[in-house]
């Protein structure tokens, strides 16, 4: 990094936001206190600073959440799909109103940078919303029947990694449909979800169509083995969405699972270099590399190897990693102490295992959770970093020597969500295209996302699409 | 990488010769420059904008102010212009802001070459270099003994840096070696009888190569001819310097270094009018190439309403408040 042009701290104002020091639960209409008594504290990840408490949901209170769902969603399936539309058209046009506050809230509780929130999350949350509300007069040509009905009372917990975004995934397709939702945020960032609440309320959403139930694991266990609710759509860990789908077995329970990937992005030796190295760097160290979709593989061909690292490297010497709230920083800080461990562990586990590790000077933050972004080079099919989900900003490079390698490299690992493909040969890139399992392949980019396009994957990394028409279907009684 | 050498020094030559191999011919020229790597669009012009979204204040804001100003090409190029308006502009580039004397020169006069001696006058002992245009700018369609005429009388009356443009019709046609040579014939008409020379600038016209993958292409093709300096635009198109292209051209140089060790400088021209697109194209420097290329010798803005956008920024940073165009000169 040059020293003469030394960038000024150019800090996004915390003043937007406006936090209380506690939170309940967000049930038929009203914040209420929980029936435990539990409180927990959410923090920022770069600071360590509790930014405020919120209530541990229990059982009970699920119970009562999906009751109120369950009252709600009689009108509000009843409803015109074009008066649902009015109430969807409504939350987004909030969405962007409030998005500066909105993506401030994100970055604090989540460590995701400000550039980030402001220019991708918040973004999409709001043509999220826009998009499934152009649906919701409109499913009768959607291709399910001409007149496709709701499921019921869904109930959806999403993770940490983007919390609106992920909510917006959720929540849009199935008020539009005319499902109620009850929704429980990650325990590490339940703030933005709490915001949401206030924003249901502002459109004037009716009582009970969206609940929100914070807490731990145990209350989204409680969530998904409610016997009240219609439908089961998690978004998380592989290991937890096993966990859930062995709940819901035996039940008329809808299930849709977004999970973990290791995704390949597979760079072939006539690729335009320059966008494949941004395309690399944008597929892994994006949001802290915590993505589901991230293209924590780097497959390169042999014959550029050297090359692409040089540049790659390079690149990687530029990244900006510190203050979350800073409107330069690049990679902010790794969402908590726990996800830091695994990531430190699987990092030390790739070295221990022979691969060779890279990481630009970079000097990290005192307090908080850091991770520099980090290169593991001579990585084989047989380590635990070419295998496991690291989420987080570590990069394992292998080579391929063929077409027929890459692919078969590509699609040696029990996930499939994403995969990326860099070459100027269209006829290479739709056959790579055909022949990769994963469900969402981009060519010449990478984590590319649009409310038009279906996303979700194979194998271990889930089934059921969000997105697009295909979304739908997950809250349809198709 | 082989050590550095800059494009307009003596060792440079002896570089360039030891890629003798890639334009010994015109069939050769033509397998290196579409062997080079694509550009794909949608990546680059994802990349500018991404570079552009960076916020530059305070400290950080009144440095690349003042090095924006002193990276200046101060240009006129009118059928109007005249000794008087040519020597008012000279005046302007030495002290821009009368009410400042802290204010930096600019790094040039860009001038015709029939008004680089009143430019050369004017300019006295400043410092400031005089810059000619040549070679039957801006379209280049004249016959090359003509172009390298131009050359000469512009040299002769003392131009510091000559700013050459290509032709655009040979370029498109593929006749790459055709380009090539007249950059090279160019480039010996710059020699003074001293043997120093005038730095030679390569405008591209990038509005009229349109592509990406050819502006990659007549990069490389310029530099490998002895460019000191490549060039976006005339600032007579339609479409001038535009932030993707600039970062391609950044790329190139950066490239061009890695393989033969020369550096070569980037100007973008034309279109560039305020502080902040001024910024972002030093944040593209910046992160790009790095503080080696961040002066004036390896970055130069071409432009003439910038610099009065740059000067109304650095008194409202310096004072607190906007000024206003009665505060900054007209020339």
């Amino acid at each position: 990094m040059s020293s003469a042009f030394d960038y000024a701290p150019a800090p996004e104002s915390r003043s937007v936001v406006d936090l209380a020091p506690s939170y309940g639960l967000f049930i038929d209409g009203e914040f209420t206190e929980g029936t435990g008594g539990g409180l927990r504290k959410t923090v920022s990840p770069a600071t360590e600073e509790v930014l405020a408490e919120y209530t541990q949901g229990t059982a009970e209170d699920v119970d009562r959440a999906v009751q109120a769902a369950r009252r709600a969603f009689e009108k509000w399936s009843a409803l015109p799909g074009a008066e649902r539309a009015k109430f969807l058209f409504r939350i987004a046009r909030i969405i962007q109103e409030r998005s500066r506050e909105l993506a401030v809230l994100e970055t604090l509780d989540n460590g995701k940078p400000i550039r980030e929130a402001r220019d991708a999350d918040l973004p999409l949350v709001a043509a999220h919303f826009f998009y499934y509300a152009g649906w919701a007069d409109k499913l009768g040509h959607a291709g399910f029947g001409p007149d496709p009905r709701p499921l019921g009372v869904a109930g959806q917990v999403i993770p940490w990694n983007f919390p609106l975004l992920m909510l917006a995934w959720k929540v849009a397709p199935a008020l539009a449909c005319g499902n109620t939702v009850v929704l429980k945020p990650a325990e590490t960032t339940p703030l933005s979800a709490l915001f949401f609440a206030d924003i249901c309320r502002q459109a004037g959403l009716p009582k009970g169509v969206v609940n929100i139930v914070t807490g731990d694991g145990s209350t989204g266990a409680s969530l998904v083995a409610h016997p009240g609710i219609d439908k089961v759509a998690f978004t998380g860990s592989t290991e937890v969405g096993k966990a859930i789908a062995r709940t819901v077995a035996g039940t008329d329970k809808k299930l849709t699972l977004e999970l973990g990937g290791k995704a390949a992005n597979i760079v072939f030796d006539d690729a335009p270099i320059d966008q494949a190295v941004e395309g690399i760097v944008n597929g892994i160290f994006f949001n802290q590399g915590h993505v589901c979709c991230a293209g924590s593989r780097l497959l390169v061909q042999e014959s550029i190897q050297d090359e692409l690292l040089d540049a790659l490297k390079r690149r990687m010497a530029t990244l900006r990693v510190g203050d979350p709230l800073d409107k330069n920083t690049d990679i902010g800080a790794i969402n908590s102490a726990e996800q830091l461990a695994r990531i430190t562990e699987l990092a030390a586990a790739g070295e221990a295992e022979g691969a060779e590790r890279w990481s630009p000077s970079c000097e990290l933050p005192g307090s908080g959770y850091w991770f520099a972004p980090t290169l593991f080079t001579g990585v084989t099919q047989a380590h635990r970093i070419a295998r496991e989900e690291v989420f987080g900003p570590v990069l394992s490079v292998l080579t391929f020597r063929t077409p027929e390698e890459a692919v078969a490299k590509a699609n040696n690992t029990p996930y499939g969500l994403s995969a990326g493909i860099w070459t100027e040969k269209g006829s290479r890139m739709l056959w790579m295209a055909n022949q990769l399992r994963a469900g969402v392949i981009w060519s010449n980019t990478f984590n590319k996302f649009d409310p038009a396009s279906p996303f979700g994957g194979y194998k271990e990394s889930g089934f059921g699409r969000e997105g697009g028409r295909h979304g739908l279907e997950a809250y349809l009684n198709v | 990488m082989p050590t550095t050498v800059p494009a307009y020094g003596k060792e440079a030559a002896g570089r360039l010769a030891s890629m003798a191999d890639v334009t010994a011919s015109d069939g050769a020229l033509r397998r290196f420059l579409h062997g080079l790597p694509g550009v794909d669009a949608v990546g680059l012009q994802a990349r500018a904008a991404t570079l552009g979204t960076r916020s530059i204040k305070t400290t950080a804001k009144a440095y690349a102010i003042d090095l924006a100003i002193s990276m200046i090409d101060l240009t006129t190029l009118e059928g109007a212009d005249t000794p008087g308006k040519v020597r008012a502009l000279c005046a302007k580039g030495v002290h821009p802001d009368p009410t400042d004397r802290t204010a930096p020169k600019v790094a040039a006069i860009c001038v015709y070459p029939d008004m680089v001696g009143v430019a050369k006058e004017a300019l006295g002992d400043s410092g400031i270099h005089v810059a000619s245009v040549a070679t039957a700018f801006p379209a280049g369609r004249a016959a090359l003994p003509v172009k390298l005429a131009d050359t000469r009388d512009a040299v002769a009356a003392g131009a510091d840096e000559i700013d050459m443009v290509i032709d655009r019709g040979a370029f498109l046609s593929g006749r790459y070696l055709e380009v090539f040579e007249e950059i090279k014939a160019v480039k010996e008409a710059c020699a003074r009888p001293d043997g120093s020379a005038a730095h030679l600038k390569v405008i591209f016209e990038t509005g009229e190569l349109q592509t990406y993958d050819n502006v990659r292409r007549v990069s490389w093709l310029s530099m490998l001819a002895g460019a000191d300096f490549i060039k976006t635009s005339t600032g007579k198109v339609a479409v001038n310097a535009t932030p993707p292209v600039t970062l391609l051209m950044l790329e190139a140089v950066r490239d061009f270094r890695a393989t033969t060790g020369v550096q070569v400088g980037v100007k973008p021209a034309g279109g560039i009018r305020t502080t902040k697109d001024a910024i972002k194209y030093l944040v593209m420097v910046n992160e790009t190439l790095g503080e080696e290329w961040l002066t004036a010798d390896w970055f130069r803005f071409g432009a003439s309403s910038l610099l009065n956008d740059l000067l109304m920024q650095r008194q409202k940073l310096s004072t607190g408040r906007y000024s206003g165009p009665d505060y900054v000169t007209v020339d």
